[in-house]
């Protein structure tokens, strides 16, 4: 490897490795892992919250119903940075809030002081005590759970439609045969409307790709964040690499990262979309069988 | 009554021994983005100014203490939900800021903030002055009459001069003092404004043990003039001392 040891009297490439190994571009590159587990975590938990809030919408309970359709309109209906704000702060303070009852119940005095919000030192989550690692890991789950309601609502409102969307003549049938109304949702519909769903499933996994610079809003440092720190011009006073404003590279390299990403989603998506349109009554479901025959 | 006595001598004890429990670790909160008061070195860790003050103060006050950054924008939101135990990010001692939080002593004498822009005959009075959103120099250029252009990070608005879109930039003098030295282009315009009763930590309404606890610490540094050297060593041979 290369001796780092004094950057200034290195040139040229050997600078441009040491520089790109400072302990800030590892940074740089772990955060990468973090988005992308990021959405490797969100994704399924945001389907399960849509598919929750679509069956809730469309069912035979009122109250269950109104649940469903609440919250696919208010969730949908506040602007996201709002809601990143606004929610998350209010979330750890629910979450706290609980277990303050739970574990202080003698607690005598206020939780609202002021602007202060106090809970005992036992509730605090994570606890006060606890290693930055673990400060870090809740925040993370925190933006997961955030990210899941909100992209959640709108994953509902697809699959609400969706199940809509699947002939009324398949439902019937499975009545016919005598399938109870479970049954007919389990085997009938829910197989069959992944085939409705997924472009607007899609559509909503790139928005999701690229929303993720919002984390940094969530106090969690994203590759946005690492990319503009290190981008911004650096005196050499403070540093042992200095440089002119660099964000442009930064975020030209951010562009490409995120245009190969979304690209290989494309792809894969397309495979998903052909394998669930196989024996479908849909128009590219019909072109498959004749390709086939 | 005996009873009473009882229950509020128990609760002092859980209470005091809450607090011993609690604040082991005290969390501080900077934003790493304000050389020299706090930024990231090359390895990503804060360091500056308030890197080296606040260590020297949790030795003093023996506390152990971990460092966070977090925005400009949030950083008193999260201060009063608990996410860290004070802000030590140059934040300057303001009215404004002392109804929501509870300041120690200013660690800085109250500094100038200043000027600067690409040519000595930049209007400052009428022009378009960059500052930071939610600093007091954002809110002296409001009042001054001079078009104010925001932004969320220290550098967007040095970037912003430089580019063009912004005639000046107002900040701390001490963080536009290396600035102008290294790039040949700048220059400070103006005299220098008095702004704010300098710099210091702030904690929540509802700490004041741990508030106590800082404040005599700087005030220890204050007499032994530890403090003075250091900021000698990070602000500057100019920069006002106690």
């Amino acid at each position: 490897m290369f001796d780092c040891t004094d950057p200034s009297q290195l040139s040229g490439l050997s600078w441009l490795m040491c520089y790109l190994t400072t302990g800030k571009h590892l940074s740089l590159y772990i955060s990468v892992g973090t988005v992308l587990l990021l959405l490797a975590i969100t994704a399924p938990t945001a389907l399960l919250f849509g598919f929750g809030g679509a069956s809730a919408a469309r069912s035979r309970i009122p109250p269950l119903r109104w649940i469903g359709k609440g919250y696919i309109a208010v969730v949908r209906g506040v602007p996201d940075i709002a809601f990143f704000l606004f929610f998350v702060i209010a979330l750890d303070q629910a979450f706290e809030w609980l277990r303050h009852k739970w574990k202080c119940p003698d607690w005598s005095e206020p939780i609202r002081q002021g602007s202060d919000f106090i809970v005992c030192a036992e509730a605090k989550l994570p606890l006060g005590t606890a290693p930055q690692w673990v400060h870090e890991t809740y925040g993370f789950f925190v933006a997961v759970l955030t990210f899941a309601i909100v992209f959640g609502a709108f994953a509902a409102n697809v699959l609400y439609g969706a199940m809509r969307a699947v002939p009324r003549a398949q439902i019937e049938t499975a009545e016919a045969y005598g399938l109870s109304p479970r049954q007919t949702f389990w085997r009938i519909l829910v197989p069959q409307m992944w085939v409705f769903a997924l472009p607007g499933l899609s559509n909503l996994w790139m928005v999701l790709i690229k929303a993720t610079p919002l984390l940094f809003l969530l106090g969690i440092e994203d590759i946005v964040y690492w990319a503009r720190e290190l981008g911004s011009a650096k005196t050499p006073r403070f540093t042992d690499y200095p440089h002119g404003d660099w964000r442009m590279w930064y975020f030209l390299a951010l562009l490409i990262f995120y245009l190969a990403f979304t690209r290989v989603s494309e792809i894969v998506l397309d495979r998903i979309m052909g394998r669930l349109t196989r024996g479908q009554a849909t128009l590219a479901g019909e072109a498959q069988r004749k390709a086939a025959a | 009554m005996k009873t009473l006595l009882m229950g509020t001598a128990v609760l002092a004890v859980t209470a005091s021994t809450a607090f011993a429990a609690g604040h082991s670790v005290v969390r501080l909160g900077t934003e790493g983005a304000y050389p020299p008061y706090n930024y990231l070195d090359d390895a990503g860790e804060v360091a500056g100014f308030e890197r080296e003050l606040g260590d020297e103060l949790c030795a003093r006050a023996e506390m152990t203490c971990e460092w966070v950054t977090n925005d400009w924008d949030s950083i008193i939101p999260n201060l009063v939900s608990g996410n860290y135990d004070a802000i030590i990010a140059g934040m300057s001692i303001t009215d404004e800021r002392e109804e929501v939080v509870d300041f120690t002593q200013n660690y800085t004498p109250p500094s100038p903030s200043a000027y600067v822009a690409m040519s000595e005959d930049a209007d400052i009075a009428g022009g378009v002055i960059a500052a930071q959103t939610g600093t007091i120099q954002a809110a002296h250029v409001a009042e001054s009459g001079a078009t104010l252009l925001e932004y969320p990070t220290p550098d967007e608005t040095i970037a912003a001069v430089m580019s063009g879109e912004a005639d000046a930039v107002m900040a701390d003098k001490d963080f536009l003092i290396p600035l102008v030295e290294e790039n040949s282009g700048m220059v400070f315009v103006g005299d220098d404004v008095p702004l704010g009763g300098g710099i210091g930590m702030a904690f929540r309404e509802s700490d004041p043990e741990m508030r106590e606890a800082f404040d005599s610490a700087i005030q220890t540094m204050k007499d032994d003039g530890t403090l003075n050297e250091m900021i000698v060593k990070w602000l500057g041979e100019d920069s006002p001392r106690f």
